[in-house]
This record gives structure tokens, sequence and C-alpha cells, in this order.
């Protein structure tokens, strides 16, 4: 698969979120930013949904201590039973710290699983990797991508309505169209 | 906005205690002063690395030495069944809790002075944790059988005895362990990216840019990454008051005098915590002028951290007390005997009136601004709070374990030479670790410090400043 679009470098998150509201008044919906920071004003304009994470964590902690729970407590009341101190086979609060930390356990492994997979990682190449000067993006630039199809970007290419000047208007020092497979 | 920026620059607007970054450098020259020096080490660093790497091998010597003997190389004996591998183990345990104090809980209270020192930390944390590992492995003599620990379905049809505190403990430190190194790697990632990034060679790139796991620092990426890493910190968070809490608990759920106290887990806490942050002061002291991180970790720092030591050392403080005047108000003449005659005028009193001066007198040096920011003074006080943190588990564990119930059963303890060379290798190993760690890894959150430096700029802005630039 063909991953089109046109990126554009900017020199504060300032301008980055002029650039967003840019290209989506140009009718550009498919847009992602790529920032040294967070740049948490960009997260609506571009249509970032709220994480589902947070879910996955509260099952995955809930889940940790119920099977910590039941190993302990079919261990030491049905495998094998034994009396240990006068206390009942079914100890409940002696079972309590294994379980808490059991699930503390399971949902911090969820919660960075989790975070691997939406943040999409574990890719170590992306098309816009290719882009002249885009290693600083993680250092001191602010770059804006929209994704388009074909027929979208051959208008870029020609730019009718003069996308570039309007980027380039609102600060930015680099404004690239790129193609790749991905 | 530069105007305004240039005023908070020159510091008239705030004094210059209270800033947690000084001056106002570009992104980029603030990354390249945080990350460059990732490509030269420094000249005492091969030095420095034979010395730590010398001690880490008379570590294993004397690992294998303890294995292939059994541990009756070490001074333990009858009644004192647990000495100094669970004092250094303990000790160890609570250095490492100031990692995620300051990661985790100061993350969840918004406090800007711990950016620039979370990793520092956390690194401390990593590293102290897996010295304390070993002591409880070398302790159980047949560290080959560790996985009796673990419920696993063996021919012997028995299963771990889950009624008592040392399971609790193998699980609640495995998970300490492994939640640390989640949370440590979780922000660490965008920090690798950097490095990634500017490294001079195709070779460090390829290197950091596996370590990275392809971060493109997109608002998607950033925004599950926030999540995470807020769900990580809370659930850190009861993690390391449980971790201590349940260290205590070997002590506190047994019989012993001056054991046998609810009051164990808070006060195990504040001391881990108290312990933690000296520990964090010693490296970063030296590593501050090595380094040259004088912008980055600044007056506001030790300030705050001089004010943790002094609310830690005063909850121990307190708990001593409280413990002393329990004991008495029992009426229990074993632990009136511990806490009123075996400890303060014992075999080991000189050791129990050093932990006294070393945690409860030296914290009150802080009370006086100008030592709360004087490095020579945070040093040296960091040192004896070490020390008196180390000699409060060799009392609480030693003592009562020497003098129980029947006199006829007493027993005096003397640590071996191979009991001190465990714990002097784990220092050496400890400092081989963390030299490493300094060496190669990005030790101050850049993207973090970039994130706090906009914030910073943007809180000094007038109202209106902000609408007006966008």
């Amino acid at each position: 698969m063909i991953t089109r679009g046109i990126i554009a470098e900017y020199g504060t998150p300032e301008e980055l979120v002029a650039a967003v509201r840019e290209l989506r008044a140009y009718g550009l919906g498919d847009l992602d930013t790529f920032t040294p920071y967070p740049v948490r004003e960009v997260e609506p304009l571009i249509g970032v949904r709220r994480s589902p994470i947070p879910r996955w964590v509260l099952a995955g902690g809930l889940l940790g201590a119920a099977l910590a729970y039941l190993i302990e407590w079919w261990c030491a009341a049905v495998s094998y039973p034994v009396i240990v101190g006068g206390r009942p086979y079914h100890s409940a609060p002696a079972f309590v710290p294994i379980a808490f930390e059991t699930a503390i356990l399971v949902a911090s492994l969820t919660a960075f699983v989790a975070v691997i997979v939406y943040a999409r990682l574990l890719r170590l190449y992306d098309p816009v990797f290719e882009t002249p000067g885009f290693e600083r993006a993680s250092v001191d630039r602010f770059w804006v991508a929209a994704f388009v199809d074909a027929t979208v970007f051959r208008e870029l290419e020609a730019d009718a309505a003069g996308l570039r000047g309007k980027l380039e208007s609102a600060g930015a020092m680099r404004v690239v169209l790129f193609a790749g497979p991905s | 906005m530069t105007a305004l920026v240039s005023s908070h620059a020159s510091g008239e607007e705030t004094p210059v205690e209270t800033r947690v970054l000084l001056g106002n450098p570009t992104d980029g020259a603030l990354t390249h002063e945080l990350v460059d020096r990732l490509w030269s080490p420094g000249r005492a660093f091969p030095a420095l690395l034979a010395l730590t790497g010398t001690g880490s091998v008379g570590l294993f010597v004397a690992v294998v030495y303890t294995m292939t003997t059994g541990i009756g190389v070490w001074g333990n004996n009858i009644p004192v069944g647990w000495a100094l591998g669970i004092v250094n183990f303990v000790w160890w345990i609570g250095i490492g809790h100031a990692g995620t104090f300051i990661s985790a809980i100061l993350y969840l209270l918004e406090q800007k002075w711990r950016t620039s020192i979370n990793r520092f930390a956390e690194g401390m944390t990593l590293f102290a944790v897996v010295q304390a590992g070993l002591f409880p492995l070398l302790h159980l003599g047949r560290p080959w059988f560790f996985y009796w620990l673990v419920p696993y379905p063996s021919t012997m049809g028995v299963w771990p005895q889950f009624r008592s505190a040392l399971p609790w403990d193998v699980v609640a430190v495995s998970t300490y362990l492994t939640v640390s190194l989640l949370f440590f790697y979780l922000g660490l990632i965008p920090d690798l990216a950097v490095v990634r990034d500017t490294a001079p060679e195709r070779w460090r790139q390829r290197v950091y840019g596996v370590f990275a796991l392809g971060w493109r620092g997109s608002a998607r990426a950033w925004h599950h990454h926030r999540i995470g890493y807020l769900l990580l910190a809370g659930l850190a968070t009861p993690l390391v008051l449980s971790v201590h809490s349940i260290v205590s608990m070997d002590f506190a759920i047994s019989q012993l005098p001056g054991w046998h106290s609810t009051i164990f887990p808070p006060f195990f806490v504040a001391g881990a915590i108290y312990s933690g942050f000296a520990m964090v002061l010693t490296l970063i002291i030296p590593s501050r002028r090595i380094f040259h991180l004088e912008r980055v970790v600044t007056a506001k720092h030790f300030d705050s951290m001089a004010k943790m030591l002094m609310v830690t050392g005063w909850i121990v403080t307190y708990s001593y007390a409280v413990e002393i005047f329990i004991a008495w108000y029992s009426g229990d003449p074993y632990e009136r005997y511990v806490h009123l005659v075996n400890r303060p005028t014992g075999p080991y009193a000189f050791i129990f009136w050093t932990m006294l001066a070393c945690n409860c007198l030296t914290p009150q040096l802080f009370w006086v601004k100008r030592f709360r920011t004087n490095e020579a003074v945070l040093f040296v006080a960091a040192i004896l709070i070490n020390v008196g943190m180390w000699t409060e588990r060799f009392i609480l564990i030693v003592t009562s374990e020497s003098r129980d119930f029947l006199p006829s059963s007493w027993h005096l303890y003397r640590p071996s030479l191979i009991d001190l060379s465990l714990f002097v290798g784990t220092l050496s190993f400890f400092s081989f670790l963390f030299l490493l760690f300094l060496r190669f890894v990005p030790f101050i959150p850049v993207s973090e410090l970039k994130d706090l430096k906009r914030e910073i700029a943007n809180e000094n802005e007038p109202i209106g400043a902000t609408e007006a630039a966008l």
C-alpha cells in the first residue's frame, strides 16, 4: 500500500496549530502531527479520540487480582490443605497482599502493551521518516502531515488552490509532498 | 511572547530559588546540551568503571563462595538467623523507593521539580532493587531452588505457603522491579527517539532506533503515551506504599519483641522514602558537577529534596518515639527489655545511638534555608542519613533476634568477612550499573523538560497573549 500526503515543518507549536487549522479549512481530514513533546491543543483539531487504554488496564487489574486469589485459595484450601498457625484453610486476609500485587502487575503490563499497540510502535520504519529534515521532529521542529488518496494527491501536486502558499504563510519552513510504501 | 520569555529568563519576576529551569535556551540548544554528552565519555569514566567493575568481580566471588560452600560462611547463627543479609535487603529496597515516589507520586501531584530528576531516581531504583533481590535469594541457602516460591504444579504436590509473609515479599519485590522497569522504559521511549535522531554515527542511530521502538512523536502516540504513563503512575503509587509495607510485615507478623508492632508499615514506608531521597542526593550532587547540570538541577530541586528529608525524617523520629512509648506502655517485659534496655544500653548500643544521631539530628539542619541549598551540607547530610538508615535496619533485626525471650538462647552476632564483602560488593555493582546508565541513557528527561519549558513560558504570559499568538 502506498501512503501519500503533504507534510510541513514549523518552528513553534503555535504555528503548528495555525497550520492544522489551515489544512482543515482546505478540507483535508486525515491529519497527524509529529512533535518533540505533546502539543495538546492539536489533539481535538485532528480528531484524536479518547484513549481506550484505561478500560484495558481496569480489566487487566481485575483479572490479575482474581487469578492470584483463585490460585492462592485453590492451593491452600483445595489441592493440599495444611493447617498453619491455627488459621483457616481459606485465610482470606492473608491472601490479600499477593492478590493486590498481582493486580498491579497485570494492570501495568496491560498499560505498557496497550501503549505500544495504540501508539503503533514497534514499526521501525515509516514513510514520513523519508522527509528531509524530519529527524528534528524529536528535537525542536513541529511537523504536520495530511494523508490523502491518489486523486487528491494529484490535485496537491498541481497545487490548484495554493495550499503550499497558505502553509508557508502560516510560517512553514518546508512543505513536502511524499509518497511511499508503508 | 518574546518579551515575556526574556523577562522570565532575566529572573526579575521569579526569584532564582523557585525556578526549576535556569535561562531560556531554545528547544534545540537544550536538547543538544543534555544529549550530546552521550557521544563523549568523560576522562574519569574508564577509571571509575574499572574501579567499580573490580568491586563487582569481588561481589561475584563472594556470591560464588557463598553458593558453593553454604551460608555457614556468613556470620548468621541461631537465634540471629536473618542478620546482614536481610539488613542489606531492606536497606537497598528502601533506597529503591524514592525513584517511584519521585516519578509517580510527585507526577500525580504535578510537582514541577520532579521533571529533571525523575529518570535519575528511576535508574537508581532499578539498580537498588537488583542489589536488594540478591540477598534473600542467597539467604535461601539453596538459591537454585528459588522457583519453589512460585506456585507451579510440582511432582511433590505441595504449594508455597501463602499465609507467610515471605511469599508476599517475593511477589511484592518482583512486581516492584517489573513495574519500575516498565514505568522507566515508557517514559524513556520519546527520549530514545531524540537520541536516535541526534546520534552522529549510523550504528548509534540503529541501536537507539531499535530501543526507541519506532517512536515518531505523532499526536495520537503522544495521547496514548500520556494516558498510559498517567495510569502507570497511578498504579505505581499504591505499589510503592505496599511494597515496603509488605517488607515490614516480614517482621510485624512475627512474635519477636521489637518486631511485633502495628506501626511497622507506615514507619517502614517513611524510612524507605527518607533513605531513597538521601541516596538521590548522594548521586545527583556529584553528577550535577560532572555533567554540568546546573541549568536543569537547580537550588529549587535541592530545597525541595531537603524538605522531603525533613518531613520523612520527622516521621521516622516520631515512629522511634512511639515504638519506645508503646513498649513501655504495653507493660510487656520482653518489649520493655528490647526497647528500654537492650537497644540503648546493650552490646549494640553504639550502633543504636549512631542511628538516632544520624536519622533524627541530621535533618534538623534543614530548618536553615541556606543549608537546604548548600551542596556540601546536603551531600554530607545525605551520607549520614544513608549510614543512619543502614544502622536502623541493623538495630531492628540484630538486637531483637540476639536477645529474644529466654536468656539461655541469647547469642551475639558478628558479621563475617564474607558478609561485609557482599555488602561492599553490592555498593560497587550498584555504582557500576549506575555509571553505565549515566553513560548510555539520556538520564535527564529531554522531552518532558521541553514540555515543561513551554508550560512555564505560557504561565508567565499575561492572560490573552496565548490567544493572540494563536
